[in-house]
C-alpha cells in the first residue's frame, strides 16, 4: 500500500528493500506473503524500474506490465508493504539484525487522492526530457508515469516546479490535488536487514568512440528500441527512421557494446544476445522484408532459450555474423557499420538505415554505492554470500540476469529477510 | 435470491459527473435497489469520502457499500472498512465518463446512452451485493490443524539450500535423499568454477560445508535410501508414504519442493562424436579421473594432448535441443584443472559459441590467458581414431574451411537431462513441444483413475494421488519449470515447487539462488494454507469454493477442468474438493452444468442476478445490449487504461468482471440471451503455446466450452456471431475499442435478439 504521507514517521519493519524494479517489488511481495512487514523503497515516482520500459519479454513476447498489474494487486491491498516512491536511502546505521534506515521521501507535489489530469496536463506550457523514453521524446512538466503505473498517481517533475510559467499554469488546477509548497519529508525505519535491489543501468553507449551513439538520431540503443516499438512509446511503437520519419529497411544490432570490454564493461552482460534477437522480430514483425545483420562474438542462449535463437536463425531475414561492430559512420543512404572478425582482423562494411547498439548492464552498485559498508566486486556488483547477512544484494545488483532469474533471485532473497527478521 | 442488506451508495460530485450524469436519475435507481443511503459526494475518494461513508455505517448500519468514482486500482488505499462490510468500486470514470461522450439530455429516455450506463453499472453492482456474502472459510470446511513443515526431494546441493533455508527461517524440514549419502552430483566434484571475486581462478567445492551445515541443523531430519511411494492430501496437510526397505513410513507435510536434480545425458548415444572409441570420456568420467587424482590415458600414459567437444548431445535437435547452460563452464574448469595438474598438456576445446554470462566472462578471459589452451569455434563433422590418438574433424570455423585437430584424449562435454524425464523420450517430446494445458488424453494410474496426461510420460517422483497424474506437469523437454518469466515458482500443484537443475540446467551457485526461492515459497504457503487464503496470484484470498454435492451428476467436468488438479473424484466419479490445493480462479464453477460449485462471493447466481439487474431497452428504442465478460487479470487492467487514454467505447457494451474466462458458467450465456442482450463477449487473456492466462488454461477452456455454446445458439435459431471469445495481452489496451465496435456491428447485420422483448 503506498505511504499514508505523515511528515515524519517512524517504523518497524522486518526488512527494507530498497529499489522498486522488478527484483525489488518480488523480494516484497514474497516476503510480504511469507508474514513479513516490508518497507519497499523506490528512487522513482513508481514501481516498475526497467521492466516497465520494454515493449515484450522474450522468449515468450509478452508484456512486462501482464506481470506488474498481477505484482502491483498483490501489493494494493496488502497492508504488510509499506511503499515509499521518491523515496532515497540516506543513511544506515547499525548492524546486522538492529538497523536503522533513515529515508528520505522527496516531494510529489500532488496529493494521494487528487484526481486525474490527463485533458488538463495537455494545457501544460512546459516540457521536460522524458526519461521513461529513454530521451526520445518530451514529456509535460506534469504526467502520469505509464499506463498501469503502481502507485497511480499523478508526478510533477522536481525540476519544473520552480518555473514561473509552470507555476502560473498550475492555478489553472481542476481540483484541489496540486501543492508546489509540498517538502521532503524524512522516515526512518527500524528493521533486521536490508535488500539491496537497485538493479541496472544501461551502459553509456556515448563512451564508445566511433559508434557517434547521441550524434545521429538513427543509431539508437536497445533500450530506446523498446520504446520504439511499444505502443505506448513515442512513435505509438511504429518502427521509423527517428531522423526523417522514414521506414526501416535494413537495421544492424551491434552485440556487446560495451560488454566483454575491458575499458568498458569487461564482464558479459547476459542477456543483450537473447534481447537482440527478439527486436530482430520486432523489426521483422513490422518490415517482414527488411535486413536484420546481427554482429556477435558468442551467441549466448542459455537452456531452453536455445529454442528461442534457433527459430530464428533460421530465418533469412535475419543474418548472423561472427565479428564486432567496431564504427558506425553517417553516409549517403544510412549509416556504414564496420565490423571485425575477431579471429582474422578482416574488416567488412555494412550500410543499414538503422543501428542498434547492445549495450549491457551497468550495476546501479557501480557509481552509486549503498551509504554503508557492503561488499562490492572490482566491476561494481555487490558479492553474494551463501549465507544470511545483514545486507544482501538482489537480482542484477548481484550480477547480470534475465527476468526469470532475477525473479528466482529476488524470491530467496525473501528468505534471507525471513532469517534475519527471526534471527533478531 | 437476494439477500438483506443494508446498502449505502456514493456517486462522486465533480464537473464531470454533473455535466454527465442526472443526480436525480442516478437517485431514482439507487432508491429502485433500495438503498438505506444515498450520497453525491465531492472529493468521494479520499480520507474524508472514507470517513464520511464509515460514519454513515455506523449510523445506519450499513452492510454494503457501493461506491462509484474512480477504479479500485488506482486508488486502493481507500475503503476499507472490514471483511464484514463489502464494498464494491464501480470505475465510473473509467467505464463510463472517460470513455464515453455525455448526452445531449441525459434526461431524455430516447438519447440518454451514457446516463443509462451509469444507472446500469449502479443496478448491476447493487444487485451484486444483494446477492453476495462475505467468505466466511472457517464455516465452511471442517476443522483442521496444518503442518507447516517442508519436505525436500534430493539432498544435492538444491535439496540442501532448500532445507537449510527453510529450517533457519524456522520450519521444520524432512530431507528426502534416494542414495546413501547427501551431495547429489556436486560432491563428487572437488572444484567449482569461481562465484566471487577475482573471478578468475578455480575454488573448491563447498558442498562438504553446506552438508555440515544441513546435519547440524535439529530442525532438519535427513532421510538417506529413501524416496517416496506415495503424496495424498493437499497443502498444510500432505500425507507423505515414504519407502527406505523395510516399512513405509507416513508423515504428514505442509508443502513440497521437488530438487531431484539431473542425470547425464547418455553417451553412448553420441557414437558420431566418438563415444566408444578408446580415450574418449564424457566430462562426469574425467571428472572421475580428476577425483582420482590423475589423467590416463588407456595405456596408462599422461596424455600430451586434451580435446573438448563442447555441446556434445546438447543444442542439437536429434539429441538435447536445449544448449545444458554449464557445460562450456565445465570444460574451462577442466582445462584449469589440467594445467594444475600436467603442465605441458595442450587443451583444445571445440565449441559452436563459448557461453560465460556474467562475471564468468572474467574466468573464460583467464583461461584465454593460457597460451596452452586453443578455443576453436566449428561443427565437429567426424572423430575417428588415429594411431593411438583421436583425430576431429570440424567445419563451418572462422577460417571458413574445413580443420582438423589431433588429440590423446577427447572429452565429451554432454548436457543435463531433468531426473524429471524418461530420457528415451526427450527427442520425441521435441515434436509434440509442450505438454498442452488442454491435454485430454487420459491414463490410468495404479488405484485405477483416470488421469490427465502430460506429466504421465516422465518419471514418476513424487507419485501424488491426484486424479490429474502422479507428478509436476511438465514444460518442453521434460522440465517441470514455471511457465511463466515473472512467476519463476508458479506451479500447477499448489505448494509443490521445483528447484535447481530439475527445472532447468543450471550451475550449482544458480541452482543454490533457485533453491533458497523455492524455500520461500515452500514456506509462504504453509503460511498462506494455515490462514485459509490462496496462493498466487490470487494471493491472501479467503473466498472458497462450495460443492452442493447433493445435486451432482458426477459428469466430472469440474475435475477434469481444474487447473491445478484440487480436485480428486471418488468411484463414482463425484468431485472430492481439496480447499488447500485450490487457487480460486472459478474454473470448476464456469465448468459445473448444474450450477453447483459457487464461491461466497462469486457465483453463478449473482452473476446472472447482475445481468438482469436493469431493465433491457426495447427493440424499437434502438439500444442493442451487448454483455462484455472481461477477465479481471489483463483484460479489465487494459480496458481501463484505454479509458484512462480516453478512447472511446460503445456505449452499448455491459461490463461484468470476472476472475479468469475460465469460471464464466454457460448457463450466464443463455441467461444473458433470454435477458435480451443481442451479443455476448468473453475477453479473457492470450492462450495457446505462450499462454498469458494467469490460471494456464481458463481462458483455452472458456474458448472450448464456447465452441459448445454455438450448438445451443443453432438450436435457439439464433447466429452463432452473437458470442464471442477474445484473448487480449495487457498491453493491447488500445484494442479494445476496436473489439467493441466490431461486435457493434455485427449485432447491426444480424438484427436484435428476437428474444428481447418477451
Amino acid at each position: 500500500m503506498p505511504d499514508n504521507g505523515a511528515a515524519e514517521s517512524r517504523l518497524k519493519a522486518g526488512v527494507v528493500v530498497v529499489g522498486g524494479g522488478i527484483a525489488g517489488i518480488t523480494t516484497a511481495v514474497e516476503a510480504s506473503e511469507a508474514g513479513l512487514d516490508v518497507v519497499l523503497v523506490e528512487r522513482e515516482a513508481t514501481l516498475g524500474g526497467r521492466v516497465a520500459r520494454l515493449n515484450h519479454y522474450f522468449p515468450k513476447m509478452c508484456p512486462p506490465s501482464c506481470g506488474l498489474e498481477i505484482n502491483f494487486r498483490r501489493l494494493r491491498d496488502n497492508e504488510k508493504v509499506e511503499i515509499y516512491t521518491l523515496s532515497e536511502v540516506e543513511k544506515i546505521e547499525g548492524s546486522e539484525g538492529n538497523y536503522t534506515v533513515t529515508i528520505k521521501v522527496n516531494p510529489r507535489y500532488v496529493k494521494p487522492w487528487a484526481g486525474d489530469y490527463t485533458e488538463w496536463a495537455k494545457t501544460c506550457p512546459v516540457e521536460v526530457e522524458d526519461d521513461f523514453n529513454y530521451g526520445l521524446c518530451k514529456r509535460k512538466g506534469l504526467y502520469f508515469p505509464f499506463e498501469n503505473a503502481y502507485p497511480s498517481q499523478w508526478i510533477i517533475d522536481a525540476s519544473v516546479v520552480n518555473d514561473p510559467k509552470f507555476q502560473e499554469w498550475v492555478k489553472e488546477c481542476p481540483d484541489n490535488g496540486i501543492d508546489l509548497t509540498e517538502q521532503s519529508r524524512t522516515v526512518v525505519v527500524e528493521c533486521a536487514s536490508i535488500a539491496w535491489a537497485t538493479g541496472w543501468k544501461p551502459y553509456d553507449a556515448s563512451k564508445i568512440d566511433l559508434l557517434n551513439y547521441g550524434k545521429h538520431p538513427d543509431i539508437v540503443t536497445n533500450v530506446q528500441m523498446e520504446r520504439l516499438c511499444s505502443h505506448a512509446g513515442p512513435t505509438g511503437g511504429k518502427l521509423v527512421k527517428l531522423s526523417d520519419g522514414g521506414e526501416v529497411k535494413s537495421v544492424a544490432f551491434l552485440q556487446c557494446t560495451g560488454s566483454r570490454d575491458e575499458n568498458h564493461l569487461p564482464f558479459c552482460s547476459g542477456v543483450c544476445c537473447t534481447a537482440s534477437l527478439k527486436q530482430a522480430s520486432y523489426v521483422l514483425d513490422q518490415y517482414p522484408d527488411a535486413d536484420v545483420h546481427m554482429f556477435y562474438i558468442d551467441v549466448r542462449t542459455p537452456g531452453r532459450l536455445e529454442d528461442f535463437y534457433q527459430e530464428r536463425q533460421a530465418i533469412e531475414k535475419i543474418q548472423l555474423h561472427r565479428g564486432k561492430g567496431i564504427k558506425v559512420d553517417p553516409v549517403d543512404g544510412g549509416l556504414e557499420v564496420t565490423a571485425e572478425n575477431t579471429l582474422t582482423g578482416e574488416l567488412k562494411k555494412y550500410t543499414v538505415d538503422l543501428v542498434v547498439l547492445a549495450t549491457g548492464m551497468e550495476p546501479a552498485t557501480r557509481t552509486e554505492k549503498p551509504p554503508i559498508d557492503a561488499e562490492l566486486d572490482e566491476l561494481g556488483f555487490m558479492v553474494q554470500n551463501d549465507d544470511a547477512s545483514g545486507i544482501y544484494g538482489v537480482g542484477t545488483t548481484v550480477r547480470p540476469l534475465g527476468v526469470a532469474e532475477t525473479l528466482q533471485d529476488a524470491t530467496g532473497a525473501a528468505i534471507k529477510a525471513l532469517h534475519m527478521a527471526r534471527r533478531s | 435470491m437476494a439477500l438483506d442488506v443494508k446498502l449505502g451508495v456514493y456517486v462522486v460530485k465533480d464537473k464531470e459527473t454533473e455535466e454527465y450524469l442526472s443526480i436525480d436519475r442516478m437517485e431514482e435507481a439507487a432508491k429502485e435497489e433500495k438503498a438505506v443511503v444515498f450520497k453525491m459526494v465531492e472529493n468521494l475518494t479520499s480520507p474524508e469520502g472514507e470517513e464520511l461513508i464509515r460514519k454513515d455505517i455506523e449510523e445506519h448500519g450499513l452492510d454494503r457499500i457501493l461506491v462509484m468514482d474512480r477504479s479500485y486500482r488506482a486508488y486502493p488505499q481507500y475503503f476499507d472498512f472490514g471483511t464484514e462490510i463489502l464494498v464494491e468500486r464501480v470505475p465510473l470514470k473509467e467505464w463510463v465518463i472517460w470513455s464515453h461522450d455525455p448526452d445531449d439530455d441525459p434526461d431524455d429516455e430516447d438519447e440518454n446512452h451514457t446516463q443509462r450506463i451509469a444507472e446500469d453499472y449502479l443496478h448491476m453492482f447493487a444487485v451484486r451485493l444483494q446477492n453476495i456474502k462475505p467468505p466466511k472459510p472457517e464455516e465452511l470446511k471442517e476443522p483442521i490443524t496444518y503442518a507447516k513443515n517442508v519436505l525436500v526431494l534430493g539432498g544435492g546441493v538444491a535439496g540442501l539450500r532448500s532445507a537449510l533455508d527453510a529450517a533457519l527461517a524456522g520450519y521444520e524440514v524432512e530431507l528426502v535423499e534416494k542414495e546413501a549419502q547427501l551431495g547429489g552430483w556436486a560432491a563428487k566434484f572437488g572444484k567449482s568454477f569461481p562465484t566471487r571475486p577475482p573471478y578468475d581462478k578455480l575454488v573448491n567445492s563447498n558442498v562438504s560445508e553446506l552438508i555440515e551445515k544441513v546435519m547440524g541443523n535439529d530442525k532438519i531430519n535427513v532421510r538417506l535410501s529413501t524416496t517416496v511411494k506415495k503424496i495424498t492430501g493437499a497443502p498444510g496437510r500432505f500425507m507423505v508414504n515414504l519407502q527406505n526397505g523395510g516399512e513405509p513410513e507416513e508423515i504428514k507435510i505442509g508443502s513440497v519442493i521437488q530438487a531431484t536434480g539431473w542425470k547425464p545425458y547418455d553417451a553412448t548415444k553420441l557414437g558420431h562424436l566418438g563415444y566408444g572409441e578408446k580415450n574418449v570420456v564424457t566430462n562426469i568420467q574425467f571428472e572421475e579421473m580428476l577425483s582420482s587424482g590423475a589423467i590416463k590415458l588407456d595405456n596408462g600414459s599422461a596424455p600430451k594432448s586434451i580435446a573438448f567437444i563442447q555441446c556434445a548431445g546438447s543444442r542439437d535437435k536429434d539429441h538435447l535441443p536445449y544448449c545444458s547452460a554449464v557445460c562450456c563452464r565445465a570444460s574451462l574448469k577442466h582445462a584449469m584443472q589440467i594445467r594444475e595438474l600436467m603442465p605441458d598438456t595442450k587443451v583444445y576445446i571445440l565449441y559452436k559459441d563459448i557461453r560465460s554470462p556474467g562475471q564468468y566472462e572474467l574466468f573464460y578471459q583467464a583461461a584465454q590467458n593460457d597460451p596452452g589452451f586453443f578455443f576453436t569455434k566449428g561443427e565437429v563433422v567426424n572423430v575417428a581414431a588415429n594411431g593411438g590418438g583421436l583425430k576431429i574433424d570440424l567445419d563451418e570455423t572462422l577460417l571458413g574451411d574445413q580443420i582438423t585437430v589431433e588429440a590423446d584424449m577427447l572429452v565429451l562435454a554432454t548436457g543435463m537431462v531433468p531426473t524429471t524425464k524418461v530420457e528415451d523420450t526427450v527427442a520425441a517430446t521435441v515434436e509434440g513441444g509442450e505438454s498442452k494445458p488442454d491435454a485430454k488424453v487420459e491414463e490410468t494410474t495404479e488405484d485405477g483413475k483416470k488421469a490427465a496426461s502430460g506429466a504421465e510420460k516422465g518419471a514418476k517422483i513424487l507419485n501424488l494421488t491426484y486424479r490429474q497424474g502422479t507428478d509436476l506437469p511438465t514444460l518442453k523437454y521434460g522440465f517441470p519449470d514455471s511457465h511463466f518469466i515473472c512467476f519463476p515458482y508458479e506451479t500447477r500443484r499448489s505448494a509443490i515447487f521445483a528447484a535447481g537443475c530439475v527445472r532447468a540446467p543450471m550451475d550449482t551457485a544458480q541452482a543454490a539462488n533457485d533453491a533458497a526461492g523455492a524455500a520461500l515459497k515452500a514456506v509462504q504457503a504453509v503460511e498462506l494454507v494455515e490462514q485459509n487464503r490462496a496462493l498466487h496470484p490470487r494471493s491472501r484470498d479467503l473466498s472458497w469454493p462450495n460443492f452442493y454435492l447433493s445435486r451432482c451428476t458426477q459428469c466430472k467436468r469440474c475435475t477434469e477442468d481444474c487447473p491445478f488438479g484440487a480436485l480428486d473424484e471418488d468411484v463414482k466419479g463425484t468431485p472430492k474438493p481439496n480447499t488447500e490445493r485450490c487457487r480460486r480462479c472459478g474454473t470448476c464453477m464456469g465448468a459445473c452444468p448444474e450450477r453447483i460449485i459457487n464461491f461466497e462471493n462469486y457465483s453463478v447466481p449473482s452473476g446472472s442476478a447482475m445481468m438482469k439487474a436493469f431493465e433491457m431497452p426495447e427493440e424499437d428504442m434502438e439500444m442493442p445490449r451487448i454483455l462484455a465478460f472481461v477477465c479481471e487479470n489483463d483484460a479489465l487492467p487494459a480496458l481501463e487504461m484505454a479509458a484512462q487514454k480516453r478512447m472511446k467505447f460503445s456505449s452499448n457494451v455491459r461490463i461484468i468482471p470476472v476472475r479468469c474466462l475460465g469460471s464464466v458458467n454457460l448457463v450466464w450465456i443463455t441467461n444473458a440471451l433470454d435477458a435480451g442482450y443481442d451479443a455476448i463477449m468473453l475477453i479473457g487473456c492470450k492462450h495457446g503455446d505462450d499462454y498469458q492466462c494467469h490460471f494456464v488454461r481458463g481462458s483455452e477452456l472458456a474458448e472450448y466450452r464456447m465452441g459448445n455454446v454455438q450448438e445451443k445458439l443453432k438450436q435457439m435459431s439464433l447466429e452463432e456471431e452473437r458470442v464471442q471469445t477474445y484473448s487480449i495481452a495487457i498491453d493491447e489496451w488500445h484494442k479494445i475499442p476496436g473489439l467493441f465496435e466490431a461486435m457493434d456491428e455485427t449485432v447491426e447485420e444480424v438484427g436484435a435478439n428476437p428474444f428481447k422483448d418477451f
